[in-house]
């Protein structure tokens, strides 16, 4: 009998605004809402829910012959909570089968196991806890961000108890031996390792599609093939992928959804294969040996290092000036939006938009950027930066300070009694708000811009905008929609950006 | 005396110092009574309508007149070979996307055209000025006048042409020769142009002693006919900008301009990471765009000083005006720089400022801190005094300010009428 262990990361930064240093020491909300929304809505639709359904409906077919893991970091969750909870729902359902293992990592998908152990267990203990809220349930296997480990790594990880860890099945730390086996943490033994069998991970999340391939297209006979080439000793194919592959990466017109909707049965049926949990495998299989990891592995790239996040000037100066600030940070646990903050830019992802190499991986790095450049990628993280060290000094230096006189006490919590949350206003906001606020709005507003946000918007909310500009801007406005033959989606989400930034100013 | 006078950019629509000055010389004249023609490639419509200015784009154009044939061929010549391209970079970039191009619609079988130009430095750029220049005779002939200044080479070609027209002196403005902008590398096209506008000029004006040596020495013109005249500064009231709400208690030590050789940016940051050894409650920032911003950017992340040294992108109109509000010291470290307008408008900012002495505003600036631009030693000294001794700062604001609104343009127009006036 062998395995297959499918596990799905699912994953979502919070990418950061344009920053600007005007903006320091003034600005304190560093997040790109308008696009953070956008793309958790559109991943929503074209992969979560799509792909939540094809399982959960493969589940009730197969019962607890189909089984899947996921891993879920704490900043996808909370979007999902923020903007499309039925996300949420749909994972929970999932999760009510029983026959879905949620994994622990990093809270906030970050590089902290590089660089400090309590910063790290503090996350994962924070990601363990919001999964049992959403969930019910307690996780017992770990992953790490982007699957780094190292043999130290896998001894905290082991120390906080964790059973089970997973991580990539390079090829420079295994040589001769094979990755579908159970392996054992070098240091701590009671560790055991499952390893990424990155041949036939790869084949269905970036091969797939790929037509230049000589297997392309790849079917579920070919697939289940490859899978009874496996040699007749080795126990389990760990399947491990970016759950993005289904309906992002690979689009639905290629096939992918009917290749995953196939696979169970055919496995089933032409394989001695099972589907299984990691922490199953785990609990089955004895390890085989030990395995050394000196220095850190990942999933990511050719050379399955850390070069994607941590190595040129550029990041290893962002990374170090953050951690510098943990000591500091630590002594502010009590100020929830900075310990906020403080997690949301230790994402890796800040990190990975600053990478230069260009050439072999570039490609998938591109894809991933939202930045024109390393260097952009570099000038808005430091200036966010920088605006953050202001408050973590600020912060800090008001503790030192005893308390006087309970008459101040007394005025703070007036004026917080005072202070009215701020309203948010959306795009369909801007048919309801007083003309007259539209008018000052749309006041300093170029012809360009307002071309651009109008695109895909109703006729109702279109007339009501275009009646409270001028006539001036009204001319310049049509001439521009008349030259244009098609508008470009980056800049009509950028124009919409800018009405809605100064809606909310 | 009627002048008219050939320029490439206008306010609003300008990518350089070049259009401020202009305008700031033409009100000048005006203001010594006389009368100007100002032509440009293409006016926007939204120009300051104090000056009469004649878009060349509204000339008709008589193709049947033989005096054209001969700039006629060269444009076809030059068509072919025409990538030129001298400020490619944010802000060449933010026009062209602001100000949909307007390209020429020609039409062979017609004699009569009316010419459209982008008026911005471009691809086409040799095209353009051929094509100006064919305007400019056509103008020449049609407008009464007693003088022709052309300013800057794209002009210089519409200048000589005009002057065969009408055969009325001309005179050249030098702001900027190619030496300055290419360093060693000069585009022989463009130094080829610039070189036969002040040998057919009657006289050659310059903004600077250091500029007037260069044609001198590097171009062979006549000492005998090149004067230098100093550009000014427009003044215009800013006060709205000295309460601008500080966010940052630090020390803000400012470069602004375009982040390429020629600027000196890179001694700016080795100035700043000396200072930031010693003193962490200041901070750099670097406003403008070039082709050695992310070189800078890399630079200052290897100094370990990126939380400490900003990059603001381009800036553009009132942003500029919010940042010397900003700004505590302003820094213009250039390698070479015919003038440089630039630290005046920070001067008149009440911002105390640090030039190289490479730059021509040295020649005529006294409550400035004059460095050599290779010296970061000196560099950082002249910056940690200026923001740490208050008293340094304060002096050279309060005479700064007053020697800044004393360098008017009607006194440099004063200085050009004396040059015309050599020409009687």
């Amino acid at each position: 009998m062998k395995s297959i262990c499918f596990y799905f990361q699912v994953h979502q930064p919070y990418r950061l605004k344009q920053y600007r240093f005007f903006d320091i020491g003034k600005d304190h909300h560093y997040y790109d809402d308008y696009e953070n929304e956008f793309i958790a809505r559109r991943v929503a639709d074209k992969c979560y829910l799509p792909m939540n359904q094809l399982l959960l409906e493969a589940i009730q077919e197969f019962g607890s012959m189909f089984k899947v893991s996921f891993s879920i970091s704490g900043t996808a969750l909370d979007q999902f909570e923020q903007y499309t909870p039925e996300v949420i729902d749909s994972f929970r359902r999932l999760a009510d089968t029983g026959c879905v293992e949620f994994m622990s990592e990093t809270y906030t998908h970050s590089l902290s196991a590089l660089k400090s152990k309590e910063e790290f267990t503090t996350q994962v203990h924070k990601h363990q806890q919001k999964i049992m809220d959403l969930f019910g349930v307690k996780p017992s296997t770990f992953r790490n961000t982007e699957l780094i480990y190292s043999d130290a790594i896998g001894a905290m990880v082991a120390d906080m108890g964790f059973n089970t860890m997973l991580t990539e099945g390079a090829k420079h730390i295994l040589g001769w031996k094979s990755p579908n086996y159970a392996y054992t943490n070098a240091i701590n033994p009671k560790l055991k390792l499952l390893l990424k069998n990155f041949q036939l991970s790869d084949d269905i999340a970036f091969r797939f599609s790929q037509q230049s391939w000589p297997s392309w297209p790849l079917t579920t006979e070919k697939f289940v093939g490859w899978l009874n080439e496996i040699d007749e000793k080795e126990e389990v194919v760990n399947l491990f992928m970016d759950y993005e592959t289904f309906g992002e990466h690979q689009w639905p017109e290629t096939g992918i959804f009917e290749f995953m909707r196939a696979l169970p049965e055919r496995v089933m049926s032409n394989t001695n294969f099972t589907f299984n949990t990691p922490s199953e495998v785990s609990s089955h299989l004895q390890p085989v040996a030990p395995i050394h990891v000196p220095t850190p592995i990942s999933w990511a790239d050719e050379e399955r290092d850390l070069t994607a996040w941590l190595g040129n000037e550029l990041q290893d100066e962002a990374f170090d000036k953050l951690y510098e600030l943990e000591p500091l940070v630590n002594k502010c646990r009590d100020d929830h939006q900075l310990i906020k903050d403080w997690e949301y830019l230790q994402t890796s992802d800040h990190f990975y938009y600053m990478c230069t190499k260009w050439f072999s991986d570039g490609d998938v790095h591109k894809y991933f950027n939202p930045y024109g450049t390393p260097y952009d990628a570099f000038v808005n993280y430091m200036n966010v930066l920088s605006d953050f060290i202001i408050r973590v000094e600020e912060s800090v230096k008001n503790q030192v300070k005893p308390i006087a006189e309970p008459k101040v006490i007394k005025q703070v919590v007036k004026k917080k009694v005072e202070v009215s949350p701020k309203i948010k206003y959306k795009f369909v906001d801007l048919l309801t708000i007083p003309k007259q606020k539209l008018k000052n709005i749309l006041a300093n507003m170029d012809a360009e811009t307002l071309a651009f946000a109008l695109q895909n918007v109703d006729n109702n909310l279109k007339d009501r905008v275009l009646s409270s500009i001028t006539n001036k801007v009204l001319s310049e406005y049509e001439q521009i929609v008349e030259q244009t033959a098609s508008f470009n989606e980056v800049q009509i989400r950028n124009a919409k950006r800018r009405l809605l930034n100064k809606l909310n100013k | 005396m009627k002048i008219l006078m050939f320029g490439w950019e206008f306010p609003p629509h300008i990518t350089g110092g070049l259009g401020t000055a202009c305008y700031g010389l033409t009100k000048g004249l005006m203001n010594n009574q006389q009368e100007v023609i100002f032509v440009v490639p293409k006016a926007y419509g939204d120009e300051s309508k104090d000056i009469r200015l004649l878009s060349a784009s509204d000339v008709n154009l008589d193709m049947r007149n033989t005096a054209f044939s001969e700039y006629w061929t060269h444009l076809k010549y030059i068509e072919i070979d025409s990538i030129l391209v001298p400020y490619a970079d944010d802000e060449e970039f933010y026009r062209i996307t602001r100000n949909k191009e307007h390209h020429t619609a020609e039409n062979e079988s017609v004699f009569s055209k009316n010419f459209k130009f982008s008026g911005k430095y471009g691809n086409s750029l040799m095209e353009e000025v051929k094509r100006y220049a064919l305007i400019a005779a056509q103008v020449a002939s049609e407008q009464e006048h007693d003088i022709i200044h052309a300013h800057d080479w794209l002009t210089y070609e519409a200048g000589i042409s005009a002057k065969a027209v009408s055969g009325k002196p001309l005179v050249v403005h030098m702001h900027a020769t190619e030496f300055d902008r290419s360093g060693e590398h000069v585009n022989q096209t463009v130094y080829d142009i610039e070189l036969r506008g002040m040998q057919a000029a009657d006289r050659v004006i310059t903004v600077s002693n250091l500029t007037r040596n260069i044609v001198i020495e590097r171009y062979g013109i006549d000492p005998a006919k090149v004067f230098t005249v100093h550009n000014a500064v427009e003044y215009s009231d800013i006060s709205g900008y000295h309460n601008v709400e500080r966010h940052v208690k630090e020390k803000v030590v400012t470069f602004l301009g375009r982040i390429t050789f020629q600027k000196g940016p890179e001694y700016f940051v080795e100035a700043a990471a000396k200072i930031l050894k010693r003193d962490k409650n200041v901070r750099f920032v670097m406003a403008g765009s070039g082709d050695m911003l992310n070189k800078m950017i890399k630079r200052v992340a290897q100094l370990k000083i990126a939380t400490k040294f900003h990059f603001t992108g381009f800036l553009k109109g009132e942003e500029v005006d919010h940042m010397f509000a900003l700004s505590d010291v302003y820094v213009m470290p250039s390698v070479s720089e015919p003038f440089g307008i630039s630290p005046l408008e920070a001067m008149r900012s009440n911002v105390p400022v640090i030039i190289s002495k490479q730059s021509g505003v040295s020649e005529v600036l006294h409550h400035a801190i004059k460095v050599d631009f290779w010296d970061i030693d000196a560099l950082a000294d002249s910056i940690w005094g200026l923001t740490h001794y208050d008293g340094l700062s304060k002096m050279f604001v309060s005479l700064g300010k007053t020697e800044v609104d004393n360098m008017k343009w009607d006194n440099a127009a004063a200085k050009v009428i004396d040059v015309y006036n050599t020409l009687n």
